[in-house]
């Protein structure tokens, strides 16, 4: 019985190869054919806007600190009335690993994954993506979440010059 | 005079043919492997030069003359330089004794349609065969590589088994055709293939051509994923492209040998001989091709036992009963 056992295990595999000769190749013929990728997917990051209008990121560096590849570098700075905003934000995506975990580190819901996965480029000067490049117009996946409307804008005063306070000291300051 | 003129006219003609012919046989076999390997394995297999990717062996000759011809350091140079040359031409050389359709009469003159219509074409056959395994074991050796000589250590012993049962496949196909030339064995076939008379022998052959064209089940010579590149590991370029397209040339030449010795050559009914040649060399090379697509490659000592313990008995068996079995008929 070894011996067909042994005919049969040589002569059954070739029936199967050619039943999947004619069978769909399973191939998407990518520039032509593009797959749908699920809405989570993590693809371009995007700085996406508040429900009224105004940028989100309130350059609290969280992202940045998150980022195991160290791609995220940014400027902050305040509002007349206290609001923090990025002077600059940069994402370099030669660097980006698309892990999403400034996505999960952002307080703010400001940074956002998306699925749009085409970010090539021949050019790696072009993958540095300044704030411009990364705002969109629109909340993303959160349409309500408007940080500030919970937290309110800290103080219009600086920190300490309220009635019931004193102005902040630097313990370790040699000034005399 | 002029009749020998023109004898020796027609025979470059027929090798210019020959050559053109077996070439581009070869560089669009290559294409056609890499097409139905892919649809066995749910792919496309290439399809972005022209249309269905009928332009990819330009590009691949393109890249082989292109690419850097890279020589090891302390390779044996001569030997080096021969090796590639060496499998490629004795791979052309066999195609000389394939008759591929009967003898034309053109002119009151015989035109056999063959280059060389030799007496001893079988053994020529033979010979030749083997040779090519010179430019695999001196490839391998000649590179200063472990894997080349692994490579080439692998195809001596692979030749050592399966030669003896290729020749003794083949003398049934002798005793009834009466005669060593390859034409002659056609002819003896025209009522009924040499598959149906020598079952046996035909299976025997089939083996061993797959084991002499060193493709898979049998590619220990070169097994990818055990030594590499076995015999090819150093070479690169158009070097490494003589011996691909050697190998697709033998290919080609197995189709043919086994077209002439068991399916009856260029008999069949209805259309022309020369059609009919053509589409069974090129159902053996899809059976190989589709061979490569189904097996997993046989373990060195595996084709040594099949070889020695199996396919030499059984061959010799063979011999027995069938020259017995002449012999009563008469």
């Amino acid at each position: 019985m070894g011996l067909w056992r042994d005919i049969k295990g040589t002569l059954q595999p070739f029936w199967v190869t050619l039943g999947y000769l004619f069978k769909k190749p399973a191939t998407i013929q990518y520039p032509e054919e593009k797959r749908t990728p699920p809405p989570r997917y993590r693809a371009r990051i995007v700085l996406t806007r508040d429900p009224d209008g105004n940028e989100r990121c309130v350059a609290c560096h969280l992202c940045s600190a998150a980022c195991p590849v160290d791609c995220i570098s940014m400027q902050a700075a305040e509002t007349e009335d206290g609001r923090r905003y990025a002077a600059w934000f940069r994402i370099n995506f030669t660097r980006c690993i698309f892990c999403g975990f400034c996505a999960e580190a952002c307080p703010t819901m400001a940074i956002q994954m998306t699925p749009d996965y085409e970010i090539c480029d021949r050019d790696p000067l072009n993958l540095l993506h300044e704030k411009q490049d990364l705002l969109i117009d629109g909340c993303g996946k959160d349409e309500e979440y408007n940080f500030y409307r919970h937290s309110g804008i800290g103080v219009v005063n600086p920190r300490g010059g309220n009635a019931d306070e004193t102005p902040p000291v630097d313990p370790k300051a040699l000034v005399p | 005079m002029s009749d020998l003129l023109l004898s020796l006219a027609l025979i470059l003609v027929k090798l210019g043919l020959i050559f053109g012919v077996i070439l581009g046989m070869a560089a669009y076999l290559v294409l056609a492997e890499r097409k139905i390997l892919g649809r066995m394995q749910l792919r496309h297999g290439p399809n972005r030069l022209g249309p269905f990717g009928l332009i990819q062996p330009m590009a691949d000759v393109i890249k082989l003359i292109t690419k850097e011809d890279f020589m090891p350091d302390q390779a044996d140079k001569w030997l080096f330089l021969f090796a590639p040359g060496l499998t490629a031409l004795t791979a052309l050389l066999s195609f000389v004794v394939v008759p591929f359709a009967p003898p034309l009469t053109i002119f009151g003159r015989e035109l056999p349609m063959v280059v060389c219509d030799l007496n001893i074409g079988l053994l020529y056959f033979l010979g030749i065969s083997s040779l090519g395994v010179y430019g695999v074991v001196i490839g391998g050796w000649a590179s200063n590589s472990k894997y080349s000589l692994l490579g080439a250590m692998r195809s001596i012993g692979q030749l050592l088994s399966y030669e003896l049962a290729m020749g003794l496949a083949l003398i049934p196909v002798v005793l009834s055709a009466k005669s060593f030339s390859l034409t002659d064995v056609v002819m003896s076939q025209a009522d009924w293939p040499n598959l149906l008379k020598h079952p046996v022998a035909f299976l025997i052959f089939l083996v061993s051509i797959a084991a002499e064209s060193k493709r898979t089940p049998f590619d220990m010579p070169e097994a990818e994923n055990e030594i590499v590149g076995g015999f090819h590991t150093e070479y690169s370029g158009m070097r490494f492209g003589l011996f691909f397209v050697g190998e697709y040339i033998n290919l080609v030449i197995i189709g043919s040998m086994l077209t002439v010795l068991f399916l009856g050559g260029w008999h069949g009914p209805l259309l022309p001989p020369i059609v009919w040649f053509a589409i069974k060399v090129l159902f053996v090379a899809f059976c190989f091709i589709w061979a490569r697509g189904t097996m997993p490659r046989l373990r060195y000592d595996q084709l040594l036992h099949l070889g020695w313990k199996v396919l030499i008995p059984l061959a010799l068996l063979n011999l027995l009963v069938t020259a017995a079995v002449l012999l009563a008929i008469g």
